[in-house]
């Protein structure tokens, strides 16, 4: 591989990388909402989370591009507070990437989360913990396979992302070109030979984040 | 113990559980037929459920009022609980779970202390340094009782914790409950479906059916209820 192509697959894991640092924080807090509490909304919220899976991810991408585009109201926040630009940045990447993979991470998580028995965090809490306490000695370390395997899963998904990503970020050589983009516009080239190799690196990272996700889901603890 | 259930009601999905009760010995065993609401309505005095009505009061002190919205949750309660499964925490070394609720930052070594001489009562020292997952049921049980000690509860609530434990270590566990009562002087309120068991350490008894107090009193008079009324229903259960 040349060392273009070695950026190209760098940058791409470095975004996937951040992308699951961005989404740990709120895919685990919806995941226990949804596996541990009942509330109005509660499907619809379910069904806005899982939305992403299912819709066309050119779809998704346009909704974020209308969402961190100057025109609105969270844009010009963001460009004229903060001086950052989202759309065809690296940042642009990474919330297509977060948005994407949300919701494999909050399904798996959410499993994890259900798995892990109510009443030892209820004999926590009689034990003197609070609910924080339970839940960080009890409940996250006995979830914590589901959850990296979620996490795992969700890391491939960010690794292959394109629809959403072309969308918000374009496609830059050097500044917002994934992986998935540059064996798009490879191929677009006619470089087949520059195509498969990135083909054949995506698919060896998408093996081995699939595989060790499901043993760690199939190896349970006795 | 100075427990003190006031009115409390609690619609459960087959009957409503109504109780209105005070308890003042040191172990009062609680039984009934299987889906009485005994377990429900430990849950209510440990604060794993709330009342739709009615207070608890432990010691003088208010732990639960539906009327003036109050509720003190499980973790302030300090009342030890063993479910029938023990429920130990399968990620933690037996010597983790026991000190999963002891006191922290115990300067002078008392902690450990308590630990040594739990773990000495309920003779499960030999087991510290061990994993959850290799131990016998008798073992997890007695493992699951010294949890709930060491968190130096006011009150224990046993969920019949020996049900699953065959017959010949039920007869070895009966003295450990006892000097639990005896040298600890921990109150109890101990759910079983066995006789001798209630009669050999509660010195008070009720009986729950259909969410209702049906009997309480002296353990023998209350057994002797519990044979009446069986008999006068023909159920054998």
């Amino acid at each position: 591989m040349s060392g273009e192509e070695f950026q190209i697959l760098g940058f791409t894991l470095g975004m996937a990388a951040l992308a699951m640092v961005a989404i740990l924080p709120p895919g685990l807090a919806l995941a226990w909402l949804l596996a541990r509490r009942t509330f109005p909304g509660k499907a619809v919220l379910e069904t806005l989370v899982a939305l992403p899976l299912v819709m066309p991810p050119v779809a998704t991408g346009l909704f974020l591009l209308r969402l961190f585009g100057r025109r609105s109201a969270l844009g010009r926040f963001v460009h004229d507070r903060l001086d950052v630009d989202v759309i065809f940045t690296w940042r642009g990447v990474l919330v297509a990437m977060a948005v994407m993979s949300l919701p494999l991470f909050v399904r798996s998580a959410r499993v994890a989360f259900e798995e892990v028995p109510l009443r030892l965090e209820q004999i926590a809490r009689t034990l003197g913990a609070s609910p924080v306490r339970a839940f960080v000695t009890v409940t996250l370390p006995l979830a914590a396979r589901g959850l990296t395997a979620g996490l795992l899963l969700a890391f491939a998904r960010a690794l292959g992302e394109f629809g959403a990503t072309i969308v918000v970020a374009g496609n830059i050589p050097g500044r917002t070109q994934t992986l998935a983009l540059a064996i798009y516009q490879l191929i677009q080239l006619g470089r087949d030979d520059a195509a498969v190799r990135l083909c054949l690196a995506a698919a060896g990272l998408a093996f081995v984040a699939l595989f060790t996700s499901e043993r760690l889901l199939r190896r349970r603890p006795s | 113990m100075r427990l003190a259930l006031r009115g409390l009601r609690l619609p459960l999905p087959r009957f409503t559980l109504e109780v209105d009760l005070e308890l003042h010995g040191r172990v009062a065993g609680l039984f009934g037929p299987s889906g009485a609401g005994k377990t429900s309505l430990l849950e209510l005095i440990v604060g794993l459920r709330r009342p739709t009505q009615g207070s608890v009061h432990l010691a003088g002190r208010r732990l639960t009022d539906a009327a003036e919205r109050s509720f003190v949750p499980p973790e302030r309660r300090r009342i030890g609980y063993v479910p029938q499964d023990g429920a130990l925490f399968p990620h933690l070394s037996v010597r983790r779970n026991l000190l999963y609720g002891a006191p922290h930052g115990d300067p002078t070594g008392e902690g450990k202390n308590r630990l040594a001489e739990i773990a000495s009562v309920l003779e499960i020292e030999s087991l510290l340094d061990r994993g959850i997952a290799g131990l016998s049921g008798g073992e997890r049980q007695r493992v699951a009782l010294g949890r709930a000690l060491l968190a130096a509860p006011e009150l224990l609530l046993l969920d019949e914790p020996f049900a699953g434990v065959d017959r010949p270590l039920r007869g070895r566990i009966l003295p450990v409950l006892a000097r639990i009562r005896d040298d600890l002087r921990v109150p109890m309120l101990y759910v079983s479906h066995e006789p001798e068991e209630i009669l050999a350490l509660c010195d008070e008894a009720l009986r729950l059916e259909r969410g209702r107090i049906v009997a309480h009193g002296a353990p023998a008079e209350v057994l002797a209820s519990t044979t009446t009324s069986r008999a006068a229903a023909g159920s054998p259960s």
